[in-house]
């Protein structure tokens, strides 16, 4: 597939630090998403939008490909044995699918006390209640969320078991390129990591750039990547035969 | 040398053994004790939770992991829900580490693991499906999130890569946890006849409680 830096975007937006968003990515588009400072994170849920039970599966995703983490030639499978988008380009290098967000009190506890009285729109908002919100825009609750794949982020698993998170892994510029294979649900927080350490409370921008994309032909580097990956084509192509 | 005091299943409360590729499920009330015993080794144990009060709090195997920065499970390991809160505590554990990343085989993960052509074969999203059927629990399958693989070995490497290693289990382990909240808990006892981690050969596990002491 091309994907020339030089192409001018359907259109282009901006998810404030701290702040969530709900897309919808059809089959054949591109979602670029790019770090515009430095250090960010993105949770991202995805769904099938003609079908929202269907959704990203973590285990499948993962011992699909067996991998811990994303990037370039990885594809995000749903829970229904389909690649419901591919990663075609990043410069990032390492996307974190393990790790959990922070509801209120995390970040209560982490960043202090604060209120939307006090700081009108710069108050410390939460990934948890901007993902519930997003998805009831949508019809669904708390039921349908589960676990997000944390763009942008780190967190190597040590001998044993052991979480940690690698700092100042995104550098201002880095950006990872989503491919829908199906017609697409995205939920999107752009709120700190559940284990960034820094104890300032100060979420990074993602800047979000729909583009048209050639479809996933034969010899497509995200179909070729894994056996499993390729019978996980057969199903979506199956699904839009 | 664990010191835990290990209770005489003639005790329990509940005793069943859930045979192999057999689906479960059964509320245990908080304070009670509940053990899974993999009875002739080496047999995944797929495990969700649900909170009895809403069904919309659940096991949340990030939430899990996240609170104790580590992604395996063993004694000490306190299982959180969706809202970061306790449902449930790992008190004795000999077979020494489980699964929170592999999750739960289905019809259409096996055909893309192993062949388009395996859609037939039995599969524990399935069993986790009909456990749940009783409508009282309102659960259906977008609630099926990432489950526990009780007994499985899935480690994870600092490169990011995952494996399926052979089992570390044996006959006879077991893994015991108390209850933090009444919960519901949902047992698919895994009917994969793909995968060398259980020798190929699915076999039953035992499940038991006890009341609060």
């Amino acid at each position: 597939m091309s994907l020339s830096p030089a192409a001018t975007p359907l259109w282009e937006d901006v998810v404030h630090g701290g702040t969530s968003w709900a897309l919808v990515l059809r089959r054949g588009n591109l979602l670029r998403l790019t770090d515009v400072e430095g250090g960010a994170n993105l949770a991202v849920m995805i769904y099938n939008f003609e079908c929202l039970t269907e959704r990203y599966n973590m285990p499948d995703t993962l011992k699909g490909q067996h991998i811990a983490h994303l990037t370039t030639g990885h594809c995000l499978y749903s829970d229904m044995g389909r690649v419901m988008a591919s990663i075609p380009a990043d410069t990032v290098g390492w996307h974190d699918p393990l790790t959990g967000y922070n509801n209120a009190a995390a970040v209560e506890a982490k960043y202090g006390p604060s209120t939307y009285q006090e700081k009108r729109n710069s108050w410390y908002r939460n990934p948890a209640d901007n993902l519930l919100t997003e998805a009831q825009r949508y019809g669904m609750g708390l039921r349908d969320l589960g676990p997000v794949v944390n763009f942008f982020s780190k967190v190597v698993v040590q001998e044993g078991g052991a979480m940690e998170y690698v700092p100042a892994h995104s550098k201002a510029g880095d950006s990872v390129t989503l491919r829908a294979e199906m017609n697409l649900l995205l939920l999107m927080d752009a709120g700190q990591h559940a284990l960034d350490p820094n104890p300032v409370y100060a979420p990074k921008p993602v800047k979000i750039e729909v583009l048209k994309a050639e479809p996933a032909g034969p010899n497509d580097p995200c179909r070729l990547s894994r056996p499993e990956n390729a019978r996980a084509f057969i199903n979506t192509e199956r699904y839009f035969a | 040398m664990s010191t835990y005091n290990i209770a005489a299943p003639e005790t329990a409360v509940y005793n069943h053994t859930i045979l192999a590729g057999e689906g479960w499920a059964h509320e245990i009330k908080a304070g009670q004790i509940f053990r899974i015993v993999d009875l002739e080794g080496n047999q995944a144990v797929d495990t969700l939770f649900y909170s009895l009060a809403d069904t919309a709090e659940r096991y949340s195997a990030a939430d899990t992991i996240t609170a104790q920065r580590n992604i395996y499970l063993t004694a000490g390991t306190v299982l959180m829900s969706n809202l970061r809160r306790p449902m449930l505590t790992i008190l004795e554990d000999n077979c020494g580490r489980h699964d929170t990343l592999g999750g739960a085989c289905a019809q259409e993960s096996n055909q893309v693991r192993y062949a388009i052509e395996k859609r037939h074969m039995h599969a524990c999203r399935n069993s986790f499906l009909l456990a749940v059927r009783d409508p009282k629990w309102n659960i259906g399958k977008r609630d099926i999130t990432a489950n526990i693989n009780f007994f499985m070995n899935v480690p994870v490497t600092p490169e990011g890569k995952l494996t399926f290693e052979d089992g570390i289990s044996d006959a006879s382990k077991f893994v015991e946890m108390r209850a933090e909240m009444d919960v519901i808990c949902v047992i698919s006892n895994c009917p994969q006849l793909n995968n060398p981690c259980n020798a190929y050969n699915p076999t039953p596990v035992q499940v038991l409680i006890w009341d609060a002491q």
